[in-house]
C-alpha cells in the first residue's frame, strides 16, 4: 500500500507539528527534541510514523516543523519502537 | 414516599465524634452529640410518631405528632428537634401523650379524603400508618365545614401528580426543593387553615422553576406528591440496589420492582455518592428500555443499501466473525478495530479491550473518552501520577472557595451540583470560568465572587494568568511544594508563569477578562482556605485540553490545595462510566490500569493470563481510525454502545470513513446514527438487564444489578463472549463477577476489588488493594502517586480555529439537564417535553445585526459544513459567541465541528469553531441529504421485520 494516498500524511504533520508547539516551551531544544520524540512512540501506531516518513521522503516542503522533524530523526536512527516509561 | 425498603430514623445523622448516653423508655442507648431524641429512639427500635420529620431533612417541628416526655423538661417537647443529652431520661408512651397524637391526628384526618382503599400510596402511607399507630378510631369533625377535598389535581409534570386533596402542608416537599436539590421551587402559601403548597408564583409544576429531581415527591409522606407510574402500576413487592446509567455522578438507586417490571426508581439513601437524590433521567428517564425503537433480534447485511434482514444469534455472530477475519486475511491484522464505550460496564469495556487485543491481535481498541476526558488521563498521569480525580464528592463540604471552569454541573451532574450549592450556601466562596453565564453563576442565595467570563479558546491564557498572580504575588505555599513536588519542575514552571507575558495584564487582550478580576480570583483561590477545583469539557475538549488539565493541576499544587478533604483537582466525568472506560484499558496505548503496551513486565503479565502473544506498540485511536479507513486500511470495525456518527467532530468526516469500511458491527439498543452505516446489528441490553460495576467521577465502584432479563436473550458481555469465541478466541465466562476477578488479578489498583467486597461496603474507590482495603476517598495524602508532584510549562498556543470575516463568530457546545449526550436514550422519554430541539443561543447584540429574531430559523456555516437551527436569543451568551446542544442528530451540531484536536490526546476540539450566522427558511443541504439518507435506513429496517419489545 503506498504510504499517503489520500494526503492523511497532512493530517500526521500537523499532529506532529500540534505536539511541538506543546514541548516548545521546554527552555532546552534537547528537552523539547526528546519530549515530542517520546510522545510519538507512545502514542502512534507504527504505521503512522512509517506513512509521515513515505510523506517526508517525497515531498521537499511538507510543513513539518523543525523541532517535530528532529525528533522524527531521532525516532528513526534509534529505531526503538517502545518508548520509556514514566515520561510524558 | 421513601423506598419500600428504607427506615426513616425521622432526622438526619449527626457528625459529632463525642457521644452521649441518654435512657429512652428505661433503655439506654448512646448516640453521637447532637443526634435528636427521635433518631436516638428510632435507633433502638422505639418508634415515635410523627409525620414532618424525615431523615432526608433538618427537622422542622411543625406537626406535633413527635411530643415526648422529657424528665425534668416542662410540657411536651418535640422529639425530632430536641437534641439529646446526657443523662436525658425520655419517656414515649404514656396515656398524656397518646390523647395529645390522637386529637393532631384527628385534626389532620377530618380535612383528608377516606379513600385510602384507592389512593396510591395505600399501604405505604405514612398518614394512614400514624393513624393506625395513635389508635385514631373516630374523628369527631365532618367535612361539612371548609376543606381542601375538592382542589384540584396538577397533572402538568409528565412524571409525578400533585393531587392538592390530600396534602397535608407538613412542608416536607418544600424543604426538599429547598435543602436536597437547592431550586427553591415550592412555597407554603397563605396562612393557617388557607395554606398550601404552591410552585414558584403559583403555577403549575411544569411552568415552575421545578426541575423535576422528584426530591419532593419521595419526601412526600402522602400520596399528594406521587410518581405517575406508582399510580399507574401500583405498590412494588421488591427493591433492587443499582446504579444509574446516566451520569459521571453515578448515583445510587432502588429499583422498586413488580415481578420484572420498574414501578419507580427510588434514589438510595444508602448510596455514597448521591445520598438519596438524583436528578429527573435517573429518577424519571427509563422509558427507553422498553421503547418500541428498541431493537431485539440480530441483524445483518451485506451493504448498506440493503434492506436489514432479521437472523439468528448464531447466523449473526457468524456472519460478523467470518467478515472479521476475512478483513484481516486480505487486508493485515491491524486492519480491523473495536470502540467501546463509556455507557458499558467495566466488565464489558474490558472484555472489549481483551478480544480486540487477544483476539484481533492488535490495539485499535478505543472509546468515547477520546472525545470528552482523554486529555484528563493524560495531563493528571503526567503531573500527579494518576489519571482520575483525586476527591470523593462529600469532600466538597470542606471546601471553602470552589473554583468552577468549563463545566457546568446544574445540568450535566444535577446531583453533585445541589451537594456543591449546598456548600455554597453555608458560605463557601465560588469562582467560575466559563464563556457563558451558566446557572451556578446566580442562583437562588448563589453569587458568583468572579465570573470569569473569558473567549472560547483561551483557557490556557486564563490560568497562566492566574498561575502568574500566585506566583507574583507571593501566594504559593512554598513548604507544600518543598514537600510534596520536584523542585527543578517547579523552578521551571515559576520562571515561566512569572514572565510578563503571562500576567493577567498581558492576557486580558486574548481572554477578554479584565485584569483586576483575574487578580482577585487568583488572590481569593490562594488565599481563601481550602480550593477545590471542579471541571468539565469546557476544559478538554481544546486543541489544547491536556495542556488546561496540566495548567489545572500546576495550580492547585502551587496552592497545596491536593491530598486532604475540601481540596483537589476534580474532572466532573460525563458520562456514567468514563473513568471506569479508561481504567479498563480502552485506550489503545495502554492495559487496565494505565500501563502502557511497550512495557514488557506488564505485557507478559497479560500474556501470560490471556495466553496469547500481545502487540507492544499502540493501537489506532478513533480520529485515526477514520484517517486509516478513508486510505483503505482500517475496514473492519466493532463498536458497542456508542454512537461514533453522531457524537463525533465534522460528521461527513465521519461518515465518508464509515461508508468506506467494509463490515461494520453495531451493538446497541436502537438503530442509532453509527448503525445506519452497519453491517451486523447485534441488540444490546439495557443497565437494567444485566451485571456488572460502573466507576463514576470519584473513582467509585458501584453495582449494577439485573432486574429483568436481557430483552435480546443475552446481556451485552455474552455477545462480546460469542463473537469472541467465533473468531477463534475462546472466552468462558459464566457470570461478570469473574471478568471482575481476572481485573483485579491483573491490575494493582484493583486487587482488593471484588463482587462480594462491593456488596459488603456498598461501594469502592479504587485503588483498593492491600494498602487500601476499604478503597481510597482522597488521593496523593502525604505523596503523589508519581513520588514527586510534577509542574509542567504551559504556554499558550492559540487555536488554528480562528475567527475571520467570513467566520466571525465562535460555536461552543454544551449540554442541558434534561437530554443525555446523542439522546438515544432521553430522547425516547418525556424528557422531551423540557427540550425537544438543540437550539442556537445568540447574543442579542449578533442577532440584530443579522435580522435574527427569537425562534427565526438560522444558517451556521463553519469551515467544515453547515446546518440549521432555531435561534435563541439571550445574553447568557457573550457577543461574538454562539451556543448550542447536540442531543438530537437531525441538527447537526458535529457536522460543523471541525478536525481540529487537543494536541496529545487528539481530544476534538468542539468548544470552539468559527462561523457564520445568517437568517434562513429552509434547511441546510446536509440536512436535506440526512433526512433522505435516514428515511431510506429506516425503510430498509421496517422491510426486515425484525424486533420491537411488546410492552
Ligand atoms: S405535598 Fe406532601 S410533602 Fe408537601 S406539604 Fe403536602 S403532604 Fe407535605
Ligand atoms: S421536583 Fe425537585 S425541583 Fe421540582 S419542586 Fe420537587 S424538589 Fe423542587
Ligand atoms: S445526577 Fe447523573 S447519575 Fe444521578 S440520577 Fe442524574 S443522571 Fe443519574
Ligand atoms: S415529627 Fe416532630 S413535629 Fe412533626
Amino acid at each position: 500500500m503506498s504510504g499517503n494516498d489520500h494526503g492523511g500524511a497532512e493530517h500526521l504533520v500537523k499532529m506532529a507539528n500540534d505536539i511541538g508547539h506543546f514541548f516548545r516551551a521546554e527552555p532546552l531544544r534537547e528537552d523539547a527534541v526528546a519530549g515530542i520524540a517520546n510522545h510519538i512512540s507512545r502514542y502512534w501506531t507504527k504505521r503512522m510514523r512509517e506513512k509521515l516518513n513515505a510523506h517526508l521522503a517525497h515531498d521537499g516542503d511538507t510543513g513539518l516543523e523543525d523541532l517535530p522533524r528532529e525528533a522524527l530523526r531521532r525516532l528513526n536512527a534509534s529505531q526503538a519502537p517502545a518508548a520509556q516509561p514514566g515520561a510524558h | 414516599m421513601l423506598s419500600i425498603v428504607e427506615k426513616d430514623l425521622g432526622t438526619p445523622e449527626s457528625e459529632s465524634a463525642q457521644l452521649v448516653t441518654l435512657t429512652i423508655d428505661g433503655q439506654d442507648i448512646t448516640v453521637p452529640a447532637g443526634t435528636s431524641v427521635m433518631r436516638a429512639a428510632a435507633l433502638t427500635d422505639v418508634k415515635i410518631p410523627k409525620l414532618c420529620a424525615t431523615d432526608q431533612l433538618e427537622a422542622f417541628g411543625s406537626c406535633r405528632l413527635c411530643l415526648v416526655q422529657i424528665e425534668g423538661m416542662k410540657g411536651l417537647p418535640a422529639s425530632c428537634t430536641t437534641p439529646v443529652a446526657a443523662g436525658m431520661k425520655v419517656t414515649t408512651q404514656n396515656k398524656q401523650l397518646a390523647d395529645v397524637r390522637r386529637g393532631v391526628m384527628e385534626l389532620y384526618i377530618s380535612d383528608h379524603p377516606l379513600d385510602c382503599l384507592t389512593c396510591p400510596a395505600n399501604g405505604h402511607c405514612e398518614l394512614q400508618d400514624m393513624a393506625g399507630v395513635v389508635g385514631l378510631r373516630e374523628v369527631r369533625y365532618g367535612y361539612e365545614g371548609a376543606n381542601h377535598l375538592v382542589a384540584e389535581k396538577d397533572t402538568s409534570n409528565p412524571y409525578f401528580t400533585f393531587d392538592a386533596s390530600k396534602c397535608i402542608v407538613c412542608s416536607r416537599c418544600v424543604r426538599a426543593c429547598d435543602e436536597r436539590q437547592g431550586t427553591l421551587a415550592l412555597t407554603i402559601q397563605g396562612r393557617g387553615f388557607d395554606s398550601s403548597v404552591a410552585a414558584s408564583q403559583n403555577v403549575s409544576f411544569m411552568d415552575s422553576e421545578c426541575v423535576s429531581c422528584g426530591a419532593c415527591v419521595q419526601a412526600c409522606p402522602t400520596a399528594t406528591l406521587s410518581e405517575n407510574t406508582l399510580i399507574e402500576k401500583g405498590q412494588a413487592e421488591h427493591s433492587i440496589t443499582t446504579t444509574c446509567a446516566y451520569c459521571g455522578v453515578g448515583c445510587s438507586f432502588r429499583a422498586e420492582m413488580k415481578g420484572e417490571e420498574v414501578v419507580r426508581m427510588v434514589p438510595n439513601m444508602d448510596g455514597h455518592a448521591n445520598h438519596g437524590h438524583s436528578c429527573v433521567k435517573g429518577r424519571f428517564a427509563i422509558g427507553y428500555a422498553t421503547h418500541a425503537d428498541r431493537i431485539v433480534k440480530p441483524m445483518i447485511r451485506s451493504k448498506i443499501s440493503d434492506p436489514w434482514r432479521e437472523v439468528s444469534w448464531e447466523e449473526a455472530i457468524g456472519y460478523a466473525a467470518s467478515e472479521l477475519k476475512r478483513i484481516q486475511a486480505k487486508y493485515g491484522r491491524d486492519s480491523i478495530g473495536g470502540i467501546t464505550s463509556s455507557r458499558c460496564s467495566n466488565e464489558e469495556t474490558y472484555l472489549v479491550q481483551k478480544l480486540i487485543r487477544a483476539g484481533f491481535g492488535n490495539n485499535n481498541v478505543d472509546t468515547c473518552a477520546r472525545v470528552c476526558h482523554s486529555p484528563t488521563g493524560y495531563g493528571l498521569k503526567n503531573t500527579l501520577g494518576e489519571s482520575a480525580g483525586t476527591q470523593n464528592f462529600d469532600s466538597v463540604m470542606k471546601a471553602d472557595v470552589i473554583f468552577v471552569i468549563g463545566a457546568n454541573p446544574t445540568d450535566g451532574h444535577p446531583v453533585f451540583a445541589s451537594q456543591m450549592k449546598r456548600r455554597l450556601r453555608q458560605g463557601a466562596k465560588l469562582i467560575v470560568a466559563d464563556p457563558r453565564s451558566i446557572d451556578l453563576v446566580r442562583s437562588p442565595h448563589i453569587v458568583a465572587e468572579h465570573h470569569l467570563k473569558l473567549r472560547p479558546g483561551t483557557n490556557v491564557a486564563l490560568i497562566n494568568s492566574l498561575a502568574h498572580v500566585i506566583v507574583t504575588e507571593g501566594l504559593v505555599q512554598e513548604d507544600f511544594v518543598r514537600e510534596r513536588c520536584e523542585m527543578p519542575s517547579f523552578e521551571k514552571w515559576r520562571n515561566f508563569v512569572s514572565h510578563e507575558s503571562n500576567s493577567p495584564e498581558a492576557m486580558q487582550e486574548i481572554t477578554g477578562v479584565p485584569a483586576s478580576e483575574v487578580r482577585g480570583a487568583a488572590r481569593l483561590f490562594a488565599g481563601g482556605g481550602n480550593g477545590a477545583i471542579y471541571y468539565g469539557l469546557g476544559v478538554t475538549e481544546h486543541s489544547q485540553g491536556s495542556t488546561m488539565v496540566m495548567g489545572i493541576a500546576n495550580l492547585a499544587m502551587a496552592t497545596g490545595n491536593v491530598g486532604r478533604e475540601g481540596v483537589g483537582v476534580n474532572p466532573l466525568r460525563g458520562q456514567n462510566n468514563v473513568q471506569g472506560s479508561c481504567d479498563m484499558g480502552s485506550f489503545p496505548h495502554e492495559f487496565p490500569g494505565y500501563r502502557h503496551v511497550s512495557d514488557d513486565t506488564v505485557r507478559h503479565l497479560f500474556e501470560g493470563a490471556w495466553g496469547v502473544p500481545l502487540q507492544n506498540e499502540p493501537g489506532l485511536r478513533i480520529p485515526n481510525m477514520f484517517e486509516a479507513a478513508l486510505d483503505g486500511e482500517f475496514k473492519g470495525l466493532y463498536i458497542e454502545g456508542e454512537d461514533i456518527a453522531q457524537s463525533d467532530p465534522n460528521t461527513q468526516h465521519v461518515t465518508a470513513a464509515l461508508t468506506s469500511m467494509e463490515c461494520i458491527i453495531v451493538q446497541d439498543l436502537f438503530l442509532n446514527e453509527s448503525a445506519k452505516f452497519a453491517h451486523v446489528f447485534l441488540p444490546g441490553s439495557s443497565f437494567l438487564e444485566k451485571d456488572g460495576t460502573f466507576t463514576n467521577a470519584e473513582r467509585r465502584i458501584s453495582r449494577v444489578r439485573k432486574v429483568m432479563k436481557p430483552k435480546s436473550g443475552y446481556a451485552d458481555w455474552e455477545i462480546t463472549q460469542l463473537l469472541s469465541n467465533a473468531v477463534g478466541y475462546p472466552m468462558n465466562y459464566t457470570h461478570p463477577s469473574q471478568i471482575m476477578d481476572e481485573i483485579a488479578r491483573l491490575t494493582p489498583t484493583f486487587t482488593g476489588v471484588s463482587y462480594d467486597r462491593i456488596d459488603e461496603l456498598e461501594s469502592i474507590q479504587w485503588p483498593c488493594n492491600a494498602e487500601h482495603p476499604e478503597g481510597t476517598p482522597t488521593m496523593h495524602i502525604g505523596e503523589f502517586v508519581r513520588g514527586k508532584g510534577k509542574f509542567l510549562v504551559t504556554e499558550y498556543v492559540p487555536t488554528e480555529e480562528k475567527v475571520n470575516a467570513r467566520y466571525p463568530l465562535i460555536l461552543t457546545t454544551g449540554r442541558i439537564l434534561s437530554q443525555y449526550n446523542v439522546g438515544a436514550q432521553t430522547r425516547r422519554t418525556e424528557n422531551n417535553r423540557w427540550h425537544d430541539e438543540d437550539r442556537l443561543e445568540i447574543h442579542p447584540h449578533d442577532a440584530e445585526e443579522r435580522g435574527i429574531a427569537e425562534g427565526d430559523w438560522v444558517g451556521i456555516a463553519s469551515r467544515a459544513g453547515d446546518t440549521v437551527l432555531r435561534a435563541s436569543v439571550t445574553e447568557r451568551v457573550q457577543p461574538g459567541v454562539v451556543y448550542t446542544t447536540f442531543h438530537f442528530p437531525e441538527s447537526g451540531a458535529n457536522v460543523i465541528t471541525t478536525d481540529n484536536s487537543d494536541w496529545a490526546t487528539n481530544c476534538p476540539e468542539y468548544k470552539v469553531t468559527a462561523v457564520q450566522a445568517t437568517r434562513v427558511s429552509q434547511p441546510s443541504e446536509w440536512q436535506k441529504r440526512f433526512r433522505e439518507f435516514s428515511e431510506t435506513q429506516e425503510t430498509l429496517l421496517k422491510s426486515a421485520d425484525v424486533m420491537f419489545v411488546a410492552k
